[in-house]
């Protein structure tokens, strides 16, 4: 019993704590970037800044508007919170310090995070607005479409490591000396980036809440506390996400050249550094990138990223086979 | 056996965090925020201007297609992946079973193209 809230207890310090850090990292990025002033008066050079955001919004009124759906409302964040955290769940930071290694690992993962697709999509159709039916229908439309390439490209990973325990994976890694991004999944990296980019609804994947047209999208109604769950998960599931991404294709806890007994001591800190390294390439696009426009980006999923990841799995299935 | 459970209820208890941490926020809030609501405030947002018509207008179903082409890939990948962890054991036999059948679900998206179903304006 206290083994399992310690585990839990661990997943809530890493979820807000990555949530926290990506939150730093987009609007110091952005400012540091584009050359803004950034947020500098909160504290510490602007350092604390996400707490002042999360203790704004706690005191904000919950407006809830007269014709929404009232329970189906109220009760959309909690979907995309919870795929976000539980994501958290797999994830190992050494082979011992992982709070379940599933057989299933990877398959779970992949299901747990489309559960953010319903939660989307009531929030959107909930809300009785015509920009958050066009946003939630959009981001529905997105979602589902850059789905099939995440799962897709995992299948060339899979194939490579012979099982779906994301340990097993890392320890495969290990064994054949390379990541998987530099043995032969250097596509799959990039569609699965691509993809996972698309997931979390980041510019320049960013048209259902393209604010210029769509005001906020299917976030339009919301307000207060239920906007800021919305906004803290879209953080946690890029920093989980990044994390998933090192895990499979960077070598996720592991170093070369490091004697593997002391993996509890460097496994949290070389993994945590992956992800902060492809959270800074994220953020890194985030500013650089113009938005997509909506027909571009399912041509994109449809046409380009769905047959490469195909053909993806072919050529690792015949490698696999033949060498 | 036993732990294959254990797993599972370490999940089902992050899973709850989640609802919980939920839970937690929305009920901090309710303590601290304000609630003055009245009638203009708890309009449908429309810029400012007051609504036209409902909310849940008629659109175009075009999703319906997209939502089928999406629940067959999403199918074939459940048959994936308990193939690619044997593909080892499966040899050949495997490889050229599953070049078949990805190559039936890649015609079905070049028909799908070009049927011109996946234009989306």
């Amino acid at each position: 019993m206290t083994d399992v809230l310690i585990k839990v207890g661990f997943v809530a310090l890493a979820a807000l704590n990555g949530a926290v850090i990506f939150t730093i990292m987009d609007v110091k990025g952005a400012s540091w970037m584009q050359r803004r002033p950034g947020p500098l008066h909160v504290g510490l050079r602007g350092f604390i800044f996400p707490l002042a955001e999360i203790l704004k919004f706690v005191q904000k009124e919950d407006i809830i508007p007269t014709d929404v759906d009232r329970p189906v409302f109220k009760w959309a964040p909690a979907y995309v919170v919870v795929s976000a955290v539980s994501l958290f769940a797999v994830v190992p930071l050494s082979p011992t310090l992982v709070v379940v290694d599933l057989e299933l690992g990877v398959f779970f993962a992949l299901a747990i995070s489309s559960l953010s697709t319903i939660g989307v999509l009531t929030a959107g159709w909930s809300s009785a607005n015509k920009y958050s039916l066009m946003g939630g229908l959009r981001a529905a439309g997105q979602l589902i479409a850059y789905e099939l390439p995440l799962i897709l490209a995992v299948v060339g990973v899979v194939i490579q490591a012979e099982t779906m325990s994301l340990v097993g994976i890392v320890e495969k890694q290990i064994e054949w000396g390379v990541p998987f991004a530099f043995s032969g999944q250097i596509v799959a990296f990039l569609i699965f980036m691509i993809a996972a980019t698309a997931e979390m609804m980041r510019v320049p994947f960013d048209m259902p809440i393209g604010e210029s047209e769509l005001t906020m999208g299917f976030m339009t109604e919301y307000s207060g506390i239920r906007f800021l769950i919305f906004y803290i998960s879209e953080y946690m599931s890029m920093f989980v996400l990044c994390a998933v991404a090192s895990t499979l294709f960077l070598g996720g806890y592991h170093l070369p050249f490091i004697p593997t007994e002391w993996v509890n001591i460097y496994g949290p800190i070389s993994l945590i550094t992956k992800t902060l390294i492809l959270g800074f390439i994220l953020v890194a696009v985030r500013w650089s990138f113009p938005r997509f426009r909506e027909d571009q980006l399912q041509n994109l999923a449809w046409k380009f990223l769905i047959p490469a990841s195909l053909l993806n799995i072919l050529i690792t299935a015949v490698l696999k086979v033949v060498l | 056996m036993i732990s294959y459970f254990q797993n599972y209820v370490t999940v089902g208890a992050v899973l709850s965090f989640g609802l919980f941490f939920m839970m937690l926020l929305v009920g901090l809030a309710s303590v601290l925020r304000p609630n003055k609501p009245y009638a203009e405030k708890l309009t449908t947002y429309e810029c400012g201007v007051d609504p036209v018509g409902s909310g849940w207008s008629q659109t175009y179903v075009r999703y319906y297609i997209f939502g089928l082409l999406f629940v067959i890939f999403d199918v074939e990948a459940v048959f994936i992946f308990p193939w690619a962890i044997n593909l080892e054991k499966l040899g050949y036999f495997g490889l050229i079973e599953m070049f078949i059948f990805i190559f039936i679900l890649l015609i079905g998206l070049i028909y799908a193209i070009r049927k011109d179903v996946l234009k989306w304006e």
